[in-house]
């Protein structure tokens, strides 16, 4: 799909999704990382718990996609090299905090006169901009400063992130959207521009209804643990415990509660766990959540008594079959097993550290018009060197003299 | 102002979060979207909370608006032969994107499946997304975003070790998707300016989701360990969570990824001593006494307000974030500073706010604009972009086919 444009990839452990998501849809990127190695590869876990660079499984997760240089842009001989591949490429990637490029002579406003059709696409927590720009960030204070934390948890402890990072892979994501549409832009003007992306902003738009209940009602809504708040200090649960793990099962309301309760109180009957007062009750005339305390009591007690003696997916195939909206809340180890992930072929094969095979999830879109780009494993630590400076014109020679200057 | 997408057509079938969202991008920078809706069936998040001034209604959702500035609103009766002769007209004659979440199935009932279209319209650029994929035994299994989390894996690692998981917010997932999709579709249309084209691109919810997990899912593949949910806990990093501060249910941010910010954490808190103190000399040894460690932190939180525990660690270089409410949002000087909050005048709801983008262009601005009545152009976009007569528009009417 974008076979025909060349990304330059700065982007460290904050910005690295954003060329996976350009390289998924067939780019060529181009991965700058220091000689040392990029920040990124030194993010556990590891392959075989064996901390190196080559090993980070980090890296191996989101640098795929990509081939990979290394270059000091920090030397004068390794700026003038970035600028050369700037000047032949369509999108420069970077995560830089503010003004670093810039005093490097590498920002915006220098690669612009370079190649004014270079797409410039800046990932920071906060934007380029503002009181923030400066602030630091990790993905746990990006998560608490965009408004997720706070939503996220039980009452009684404090809020909390996802344990696996997601603030830096959502600016990523939206670093995209916005190289495409400087990309649209381009095919109209000719002219490339900055994509300047907040992190933060990405965070905060993950809130669903929940910032519209601050403005409109003056409603801060709190977060409730394994529940779901439905008025009046109600909660109705929406995580229930069961044999082997957890499911998630949450009573809709309206016509589809109705539904589904039905064919759950049902299913209960059969299995000897049959609740007078639920099977005797029409959910479909209440809305979510708004059934009598004693009946939604009874729900609480009856299905949790009822999924606690069975299995999780002993409970997800059986609501599968009778339509029941309840899921298996799955663990890595239940999606790799997935009925539906493994029949779609979701998960693929790619080489890992030490030239075994190793499982990775595959592609996040399809196309009726074929694989949107070949799957690449991520690069080693300067793979791609030779083949990409050649190309820029550069002897073997040069690469040399570069290699005993430290530059690559 | 002239948008970027100016020209681009997009026949829009999306409901409830993922798909709106995605297409609001393209009505945000100037593309004609047409939102379908149905007077029978409006998209149900028209009925999801919070409504202008508490009164339920169609046209009053806080939540409805924020994903739908910009469209046109149309109405057709799916369920009325001629209603599907129409959107077959638009999808053919007059797109250039056609735009759905349903679940599988339900556009090729209606006679329009990206084979059917493709045929007539070959150019066309087809997005259906989905909670799990076209094809595949759960293909059709009916369910909402929310439910995605529990299934992707994001709920399992989200809560704290010694309880039972807790979901993100929301329909997490729903939101992390639409900027893949608008990535994915701009490339579809650059490509078809090249060929001439289109494509379908079938989206599933699910696997997107997965991406935002991968180094767990490799952890587990690689190294077989499963992996959990661990509070704040990071295995890198400490002090690593949320710190109470003084007042009701205030907390901050707080995360040491070196011993230099650790040291400066210790200075900053009139407890150098703590610097030399061998439970915190490293990273292994914090981990190790890291309840101790929360203790200490949590002491000098307490008295201090959030927002002066942020701005105290910060000044020394020390990772530090509010644990902002929805108001703090709106108060955030950051958020202000990007405009992320833009209000919006309606007939009526009065003034709604709405979200921006998160990346800022540096030569184009989006035109954020107000979301469609129920229906509210269907006659415009009947008569004048697909060009129907007023005879043929009067019987559709009529027949009740515009309902």
């Amino acid at each position: 799909m974008l076979s025909r444009y060349r990304v330059i990839d700065l982007a460290d452990d904050r910005g690295i999704f954003c060329g996976r998501v350009l390289g998924d849809l067939g780019a060529d990127v181009v991965k700058v990382e220091p000689p040392s190695g990029d920040p990124a590869r030194r993010f556990g876990p590891f392959f075989n718990d064996d901390p190196g660079p080559e090993n980070s499984l980090f890296w191996q997760a989101y640098a795929t996609s990509r081939r990979g240089v290394t270059l000091d842009i920090e030397q004068a001989a390794g700026r003038d090299l970035l600028l050369r591949l700037a000047r032949s490429a369509d999108f420069l990637v970077e995560s830089f905090r503010p003004g670093f490029l810039d005093s490097l002579g590498l920002g915006y406003e220098d690669l612009r006169i370079v190649n004014p059709h270079l797409i410039y696409v800046s990932i920071t927590p906060f934007g380029q901009d503002g009181p923030y720009r400066d602030y630091v960030a990790t993905d746990l204070t990006g998560n608490a400063l965009g408004g997720f934390m706070y939503l996220t948890g039980d009452a009684d402890r404090p809020p909390v992130r996802v344990s696996i990072p997601q603030f830096w892979s959502l600016g990523g994501a939206a670093a995209a959207a916005g190289a495409m549409i400087a990309l649209h832009q381009r095919t109209l003007t000719g002219r490339g521009q900055h994509v300047d992306v907040s992190c933060q902003q990405a965070m905060a738009r993950t809130l669903a209804h929940a910032p519209q209940f601050w403005f409109m009602e003056g409603t801060v809504l709190e977060r409730s643990g394994p529940f779901r708040a439905v008025g009046g200090g109600r909660k109705m649960r929406v995580n229930w415990e069961c044999a082997d793990g957890y499911v998630n099962f949450l009573q809709p309301g309206g016509k589809t509660g109705g539904g589904t309760m039905k064919a759950l109180c049902h299913w209960m009957e059969e299995e000897g766990f049959g609740e007078p007062l639920l099977s005797g009750t029409d959910f479909g005339e209440f809305g979510f959540g708004q059934m009598p305390d004693d009946i939604l009591e009874a729900m609480h007690q009856g299905l949790g008594r009822f999924f606690l003696a069975r299995t999780k997916r002993y409970l997800a195939e059986g609501a599968l079959e009778r339509r029941i909206l309840l899921y298996p809340v799955n663990d890595p180890a239940d999606v790799l097993e997935y009925p539906q992930l493994v029949a779609r072929g979701f998960f693929r094969e790619m080489e890992a550290p030490d030239g075994s095979a190793m499982k990775v999830p595959g592609p996040w879109i399809r196309s009726s018009a074929g694989p949107l780009a070949t799957a690449r494993r991520a690069p080693r630590i300067g793979e791609h060197n030779d083949e990409v400076y050649v190309a820029l014109g550069l002897t073997l020679e040069d690469l040399k003299g570069l290699r005993h200057g430290g530059v690559i | 102002m002239t948008g970027i997408f100016e020209g681009i057509n997009v026949l829009d079938f999306c409901w409830v979060a993922v798909g709106p969202m995605t297409t609001r991008y393209f009505s945000d920078f100037g593309a004609t979207v047409v939102r379908v809706e149905s007077q029978n069936r409006p998209d149900v998040i028209r009925s999801g909370l919070p409504f202008a001034d508490g009164r339920a209604g169609v046209n009053r959702s806080g939540y409805w608006v924020n994903y739908n500035g910009g469209k046109l609103g149309l109405t057709l009766n799916m369920a009325h032969p001629d209603a599907r002769q129409v959107a077959f007209e638009l999808a053919t004659g007059w797109a250039d994107v056609v735009a759905e979440n349903f679940t599988p199935g339900t556009l090729e009932k209606w006679g329009l499946g990206y084979e059917e279209v493709a045929k007539a319209n070959p150019g066309v650029v087809m997005f259906s997304a989905s909670m799990m994929g076209r094809g595949g035994p759960y293909a059709s299994q009916p369910g909402f975003g929310p439910v995605l989390t529990a299934i992707s894996g994001h709920t399992h690692f989200t809560g704290w070790p010694d309880r039972i998981p807790v979901s993100p917010y929301g329909a997490y997932t729903d939101f992390v998707i639409p900027h893949l999709a608008v990535a994915a579709i701009i490339g579809a249309l650059d490509q078809r300016r090249e060929t001439g084209q289109g494509q379908h691109l079938d989206l599933s919810q699910l696997e997107a989701s997965l991406q935002f997990l991968a180094p767990a899912i490799l952890d587990y593949t690689v190294n077989g360990r499963v992996g959990g949910r661990d509070g704040n806990r990071d295995p890198a990093m400490a002090p690593h969570g949320a710190y109470p501060c003084a007042g009701n249910e205030r907390w901050c941010a707080i995360a040491c990824a070196t011993d230099e910010q650790w040291a400066s954490l210790a200075a900053l808190m009139g407890q150098a001593d703590l610097i030399g103190d061998q439970r915190f000399a490293s990273l292994r040894a914090r981990k190790s006494n890291e309840d101790a460690l929360d203790q200490i932190v949590g002491a000098w939180t307490v008295r201090r307000k959030a927002q002066e525990v942020m701005a105290l660690c910060q000044n020394e270089g020390i990772p530090a974030g509010v644990v902002e409410t929805c108001e703090d949002l709106f108060a955030d000087p950051q958020l202000r500073e990007r405009d992320h909050f833009a209000i919006i005048a309606h007939p009526e709801m009065g003034n709604y706010s709405t979200e921006a983008n998160c990346f800022r262009l540096s030569e184009t601005r989006p035109d954020y604009r107000r979301a469609p009545l129920l229906g509210e152009h269907t006659e415009y976009v009947l008569r004048q972009l697909l060009g129907m007569s007023q005879e043929r528009f009067d019987a559709l009417a009529g027949d009740r086919a515009l309902d």
